[in-house]
């Protein structure tokens, strides 16, 4: 029997920048708010002479422990779906802060097609172009709506950086200044150049000088010291939500953080959300936390279960092509590139950081042109010097055996002589995709996992052959001695990296989407989820789109407090939604 | 390959190195000591800089014998699957002229910790049935924990080194335990409850592990596995150093310094 607890205006499960953000906002509006994350208390003081690769890096220190929950994950329909069991094969952040402590930090902006890509790409190719299977969607917002967004998520967080010369319109230039050019990446740039494209330095979430957001919370300067991904930083010098949003939630008194929290359940009477059941994991003691509004914005796996199991919202049915909640499963896709390996000259590789580097947007969905392609839409690339760890980064040419005397001899050769470059493409969905309960295994509660079905398909065989061939060119010019080219996998290995999305996405329309633009549940007015669930499709590096969608949603959660509740959005078909909703 | 002189290594100078470390001057100044006479390789070691200022040198005669008490299983109960143990993970790290291997780094005893930790025993993971084989061989899918995986894996290796060879795996040349190692690295050795390459893919990724993880895990005796790769180890700042259009070649330092 759960113990019931007071009412507060807002419970909000998880304290990522997704989490994070609308809980400094309600709480800094003078609401009450509660915010649940299953993982530990963390601060700054955490992570200082936390430089550890084997704790972090290898061992997953800052990752969730899968003995409590995981997911279940196969290839295809019909099959059996098996555990995914240990912390190397999925990496899915927990503790105060969530993904947003230890990614790497690159803040790229979505591209204007990306938000509207079925009409973008229907426009320039037809509607042909389209392949059946694939669930190409608009958001229902546009670049232009989500502008002001951004540049708020970037000024909180303050954002290093350069503008793009290919990118979108920007209201203001970025907070901090760009990261510096080390000769890397400089013979990246002036390949890249010499080429015909566009180079610019990565925007950073390693922010390069001392800096105070709007909130009065300081960001210390990056030191290069190459500990980010994976990684709390020593210097306080990232953006990330215990620098930011969560001690300007906590200043207001009105925020209250309950730790080793984990949700259960979202209580849900039929039309609307009630609150929040959670088990307190050091006790064991099992809560319910009603509130005014509920915010889920834990991890994509996180949002898409917490829903299938309180039931909210209608489960995707992948033969029917019915239903909304796991559609559009996406961001497990191939990513590639070539890695170069000189003879003559060595880099200072032990140095970086997370997002320090360069990359360009000439082949991206926004400047390629797909007509005579076998793919829609393009991809990023990037040059990055993240600092190389010496257990994570022992790289041989090709034909070179993975273990003993040759493998030791060249590893050594080569540890600081050898360069990357990557192609990133975006994800998108497909009706074969998709994620729902498992029918076999459990956390554990002895509640259902969540089963992941994934299939890579021709499509990101295709976008990632020809990535791999551009960035081979350039490595070419970097003049390589050697030029090793990632293979393209025939089939999804089941490893779940930090770029999954989808399965609680937004759009204009109740039919094919779950939320509206401010992350509003069309079947459940007070329950807004936030997070990368909500992406249709996934553009590489999403935390920034992500962090400006939280903002949006926080815009939208005060104004449906403060106002008569009901739908922020009005929908595009007739689909009897929440407010309208008798059963 | 590793004769080639790299013109543009680049030799700090004392007072270089104080300025790039502003930030922790401090402990620069404590973390610089190195004796070059107690490592393998000298002409690798040909361009590290001897810091005449070092007053706490971090590998004097007192810590190392500290450090030894480490040189003691907490895993393995059996000295034969240890030896077992030592002979493979050397050959897939082998000493040669750039220094030491797996045994020489203590390769053997770090992983021997790590198998009696939550790690060995898999306490983070998901382990609950049922266990289904699978078409990945990269993916965990046993219900033995990875020291138990060890143990299996480990007496295979000495049965069959006995049945093919007539000698106990470590007593066997290299060549014969090359070929043992390779048949489970291609996955035709049969094994319990494990397939042969989940016990390989396991032994392998460890045996790095313990070349290049920070010494305070038992491995990578002396920092040595960073010194051969020139890698400086955790430090505290960069940011005067990055832009270098030479490499800079820095005394690897520890968590033990760094902390401290």
């Amino acid at each position: 029997m759960s113990k019931k607890l007071d009412k507060v205006d807002v419970v909000v499960v998880g304290t990522g920048f997704a989490g994070g953000i609308p809980s400094a906002e309600l709480a800094k509006a003078g609401y009450k708010v509660v915010g649940l994350e299953r993982g530990k208390e963390q601060n700054h003081s955490d992570f200082i002479g936390s430089k550890d690769e084997l704790r972090y890096a290898s061992r997953k220190g800052m990752m969730q422990d899968n003995s409590i929950e995981t997911l279940t994950s196969r290839s295809e329909i019909g099959e059996e779906a098996f555990p995914i069991r240990t912390q190397d094969e999925v990496m899915v952040g927990t503790d105060v802060g969530g993904n947003s402590v230890h990614w790497s930090g690159v803040s790229k902006r979505f591209f204007g097609i990306d938000f509207e890509i079925r009409s973008k790409i229907i426009e320039r190719y037809g509607e042909d172009k389209i392949p059946e299977d694939m669930f190409l969607q608009d958001w229902g917002i546009t670049y232009d709506e989500m502008e002001k967004y951004y540049d708020k998520f970037e000024k909180t967080v303050g954002t290093s950086g350069e503008p793009d010369p290919l990118g979108e319109v920007r209201s203001s230039s970025y907070p901090t200044a760009p990261t510096v050019e080390t000769p890397g990446i400089r013979l990246f740039k002036e390949s890249a150049e010499t080429l015909g494209y566009h180079p610019y330095q990565l925007p950073s979430g390693n922010i390069t000088e001392h800096y105070e957001n709007p909130d009065g919370q300081t960001i210390n300067a990056c030191m290069y010291c190459s500990f980010c991904e994976f990684y709390g930083c020593d210097f306080g010098a990232k953006s990330d939500p215990v620098a930011t949003v969560i001690p300007t939630a906590l200043e207001t008194d009105n925020y209250e953080l309950r730790t080793n929290a984990h949700a259960r359940r979202i209580i849900y009477d039929g039309k609307k959300a009630k609150g929040v059941l959670y088990v307190d994991l050091k006790t064991g003691i099992e809560y319910e936390q009603p509130a005014e509004v509920v915010v889920l914005a834990g991890y994509v796996f996180t949002n898409n279960r917490l829903l299938m199991l309180s039931e909210i919202g209608e489960q995707y049915d992948p033969e029917t092509k019915t239903g909304v909640i796991g559609k559009n499963s996406n961001g497990t896709n191939t990513a590639g590139g070539v890695r170069g390996f000189f003879d003559e000259q060595k880099f200072n590789l032990a140095m970086g950081a997370g997002a320090l580097g360069a990359g360009f947007s000439d082949l991206t969905s926004e400047y390629i042109d797909n007509t005579d392609l076998d793919f829609i839409g393009g991809g990023d690339v990037e040059f990055r010097q993240k600092g190389s760890g010496p257990i994570a980064t022992n790289y041989v040419p090709k034909g070179t055996p993975s273990w003993g005397e040759e493998f030791k001899e060249q590893s050594l050769f080569y540890a600081n002589r050898n360069l990357s470059i990557s192609f990133s493409h975006p994800s998108y969905g497909w009706s074969f995709n998709y994620m729902d309960l498992d029918p076999n295994y459990t956390d554990a509660f002895h509640d259902p996992l969540l089963r992941v079905t994934h299939q890579i398909t021709e499509q990101d065989k295709n976008v990632a052959k020809y990535g791999i061939e551009k960035c081979a060119e350039i490595m070419e010019e970097m003049g390589a001695d050697i030029i090793d080219k990632d293979e393209v996998p025939e089939k999804f290995n089941h490893n779940y990296g930090p770029a999954t999305a989808g399965g609680v996405v937004m759009g204009d329309d109740p039919e094919t989407s779950a939320i509206n633009n401010f992350s509003q549940m069309w079947d459940a007015e007070n329950l807004f989820v936030i997070g990368a669930s909500a992406l249709p499709h996934r553009p590489p590096q999403a935390t920034v789109t992500v962090g400006a969608m939280a903002y949006r949603a926080a815009e939208g959660i005060e104004k449906y407090l403060k106002d008569d509740g009901g739908l922020l959005v009005q929908a595009k078909n007739n689909k009897e939604v929440a407010h309208v909703n008798d059963k | 390959m590793t004769d080639k002189k790299d013109n543009r290594t680049h030799k700090m100078s004392s007072d270089d190195k104080k300025q790039a470390y502003e930030p922790s001057r401090r402990k620069f100044v404590k973390n610089t000591g190195l004796v070059i006479g107690g490592l393998a390789g000298g002409s690798l070691l040909g361009g590290l800089v001897v810091d005449m200022n070092n007053t706490e040198p971090s590998n004097t005669t007192a810590n190392i014998a500290e450090d030894s008490y480490r040189e003691a299983r907490m895993f393995f109960t059996r000295q034969e699957d240890f030896n077992v143990l030592e002979a493979a993970t050397e050959r897939i790290y082998p000493e040669n002229k750039n220094g030491p291997g797996a045994i020489g780094l203590r390769v053997p005893y770090f992983i021997d910790g790590q198998l009696a930790g939550d790690f060995g025993s898999n306490r983070k993971d998901y382990m609950i049935g049922p266990f289904k084989e699978n078409k990945y061989d990269h993916l965990y899918q046993t219900r033995m924990n990875r020291g138990e995986v060890f143990i299996e894996g480990l007496r295979k290796m000495n049965v069959i080194s006995k049945d093919k060879y007539d000698v106990d795996f470590h007593d066997a040349d290299g060549k014969q335990q090359d070929t043992i190692l390779q048949s489970f690295d291609n996955d035709e050795i049969e094994l319990e409850g494990v397939s042969s390459k989940t016990f390989f893919n396991l032994l392998r990724k460890m045996t790095i592990e313990g070349a290049y993880s920070d010494p305070l895990y038992g491995g990578n005796k002396d920092m040595q596995g960073w010194k051969m790769r020139e890698y400086p180890g955790p430090r505290a700042a960069y940011s005067d150093l990055i832009e270098s259009e030479e490499f800079v070649e820095l005394d690897p330092i520890s968590l033990k310094d760094y902390q401290s």
